[in-house]
């Protein structure tokens, strides 16, 4: 790692570059901020002063009187382009999903309009009222609740995220898919969720001693199934009625959903309306077929549930150029299904060199962590990564460490498709001389 | 009302699983779970699971399953199961690869999951409209279609789970011990 100093523009304190290519220290977001703050807004080559201000005048807003508040406010219509891409609007019969845009979102918690969605056979209309969970199988006593009787529960929060399974499968292609991180990566999202835990309701239930897995079933038109081990069940768990303090989203298993945390997402069944206790997989549709992928061995994967420890940089990122040299934050999130991210180092020269960012808090399990590290653009080419590892010690792999155990297409698939699963891999972002940001593959 | 979750606490240990005591030993709870009956849950025990074990009487053949396909399935899945706005149900590839060709014959576990899925999702736009005797009938098209049984094998509760599925020894499970 590179000590050396530089002065940028004669009057702050010198940047400390850490690795190459234009890292900075990222106690630079600390200790410095007042001159960071300054440098971020500047835009100049190597300067931190920006251009003269022009004077100022009071905008129309300020001189007349705004508009009545709304019972339930939207965001600012000069934010319409912060929105999901949904990829079946006419509601074909097939499956349906919308991504979210990460590239436009900052901290740790995705906004409900913004959580990702997928469905498999359209959005349920449910009546929470006429809804009903059922538990059976092999318990002393199989019970019916409804949703007036859990909200009478004992309730638990926890900030987590859920990641669809087939979350970032388009880096599964043998050549980069020149796409933005939305596209690439938005089947994830974090959410405060609240609920009751499943655990106390099987204690409710009692469990016969044979019982090793449970099937958990949703309420939409494909009774949605998947079986997850009891253990997991009886771990953490949740009956998620709420999603960042509001009812859960129709999008998101309205009234309620199974949540597992750090479990790959089909398995967190939405509108859950039944779980059968049982002594062994169901080994149903999703989990024979969908969710397990060909070896390079010629054998494939079973059960992978885990989404293993994962980060990617969401800004600079592919359609978020930059203007000109200069002082930027990289930022970006890490997760783990296996617990607390770590650390994330980050590198601008494609990994030759390293640093380690700075992590924001909180850092809470099976969660977004945001990570950020000071960067200076020289205005030369540079190619952006982030890995991460959790505090079990696991590190992300680099993309050729994945592919050589996992495999990769022969040929580009359809972004939209799903060659692969649990893609965990590191992210590059290549950065061209105009400022212009690509997917590479590094 | 602090209830100690003796029983569940057995089961859990029994499990290997002693995450969970923290959580269940201090929940309380309100115990408004209803008790309900096998019969009163019925309509919604579906689950077949890969023994055998739920699925219900009745029977059915190819010929049969291939008259019901031809009205109920062909628009989305094509002629003879060939694949169009939905996939391919019939032939395929030998081997599934990373760029696709996962089909019930070179892929698929367990024969069970054919009639378990057709019975809870299809068709697409009519879920839950089939009986079991079409079910069975559907299943028994498809399997022998893939040459995995016999033209005229009747399928039911006793011989679906007995189709031996030619890929069946070949998964690895990546964290066995979450199991």
């Amino acid at each position: 790692m590179s000590n050396k100093s530089s002065n940028v523009g004669g009057k702050s304190p010198p940047f400390e570059f850490v690795a190459g290519n234009g890292l900075i220290d990222r106690r630079a977001l600390l200790g410095r901020g007042v001159a960071f703050a300054g440098a971020l807004g500047a835009g100049g080559a190597g300067s931190l002063v920006g251009a003269a201000a022009e004077p100022l005048v009071d905008g129309p807003w300020s001189l007349e009187v705004g508009a009545a508040i709304p019972s339930y406010q939207v965001p600012s219509r000069f934010e319409k382009t912060v929105v999901r891409t949904v990829d079946n609007p006419n509601n074909e019969p097939r499956n349906s999903r919308a991504r979210t845009p990460h590239h436009l979102l900052k901290g740790i918690i995705t906004p409900n309009g913004l959580h990702f969605t997928i469905c498999h056979g359209g959005v349920p209309d449910i009546d929470p009222d006429q809804h009903r969970l059922v538990i059976h199988g092999l318990v002393k006593r199989p019970l019916e609740f409804t949703l007036e009787a859990l909200d009478r529960y004992p309730m638990v929060s926890r900030v987590g995220f859920v990641e669809c399974g087939g979350n970032s499968a388009p880096l599964f292609s043998n050549e980069p898919l020149q796409e933005n991180v939305q596209a690439l990566h938005g089947l994830a999202s974090c959410s405060e969720w609240t609920g009751v835990l499943l655990s106390t309701l099987l204690e409710e239930t009692g469990i016969d001693p044979k019982a090793k897995w449970m099937i958990a079933e949703g309420a939409d038109s494909p009774h949605l199934s998947r079986s997850v081990p009891l253990a997991k069940g009886l771990d953490d768990a949740m009956i998620a009625m709420y999603q960042n303090g509001e009812r859960i989203q129709p999008g998101q298993g309205y009234p309620m959903r199974l949540w597992l945390p750090g479990y790959e997402g089909n398995m967190n069944i939405k509108f859950l309306r039944r779980v059968q206790v049982t002594d062994q997989p169901g080994m149903t549709y999703y989990e024979s077929k969908i969710y397990s992928d060909p070896l390079p061995d010629g054998k494939a994967t079973q059960f992978y549930f885990v989404q293993e420890v994962k980060s990617f940089i969401t800004s600079p990122s592919p359609g978020l150029s930059l203007k000109e040299p200069g002082v930027y934050e990289i930022s970006g999130i890490a997760y783990a299904g296996t617990g607390r991210i770590a650390k994330v180092l980050v590198s601008a020269d494609g990994g030759k060199s390293w640093a380690e960012s700075a992590l924001q808090e909180p850092r809470l399990p099976k969660a977004f962590t945001r990570f950020s590290m000071p960067w200076r653009w020289d205005g030369g080419p540079a190619i952006l990564q982030s890995r991460a590892w959790d505090e079990a010690g696991n590190m992300q792999p680099t993309r050729e460490q994945f592919v050589a155990l996992r495999g990769q297409t022969t040929k580009p698939p359809n972004v939209r498709g799903f060659p692969g699963h649990h893609f965990n891999a590191i992210t590059s972002w290549g950065v061209e001389p105009k400022g212009e940001v690509k997917h590479v593959y590094a | 009302m602090r209830k100690f979750a003796v029983r569940a606490a057995v089961a859990v240990l029994a499990l290997g699983a002693s995450v969970a005591l923290g959580a269940l030993a201090f929940a309380e709870s309100p115990k408004l779970g209803k008790p309900i009956t096998q019969a009163d849950l019925a309509e919604w025990d579906i689950n077949v699971l890969p023994d055998g074990t739920n699925l219900p009487a009745g029977s059915g053949k190819a010929a049969d399953g291939a008259k019901i396909f031809a009205q109920k399935c062909v628009a989305c899945h094509g002629e003879n199961g060939q694949g169009g706005t939905a996939v391919r149900l019939i032939g395929g590839p030998p081997k599934a690869t990373l760029d696709g060709g996962k089909t019930i014959a070179n892929y698929w576990p367990y024969a069970t999951t054919v009639f378990d899925f057709i019975r809870r999702s299809m068709p697409f736009t009519q879920p839950r409209s089939l009986t079991d005797q079409e079910v069975y009938a559907l299943t028994a098209y498809i399997l022998a279609s893939n040459k995995l049984i016999g033209e005229g094998d009747e399928m039911n509760a006793t011989t679906l789970p007995k189709v031996a599925m030619p890929n069946r020894g070949n998964f690895v499970i990546r964290f066995p011990d979450r199991i």
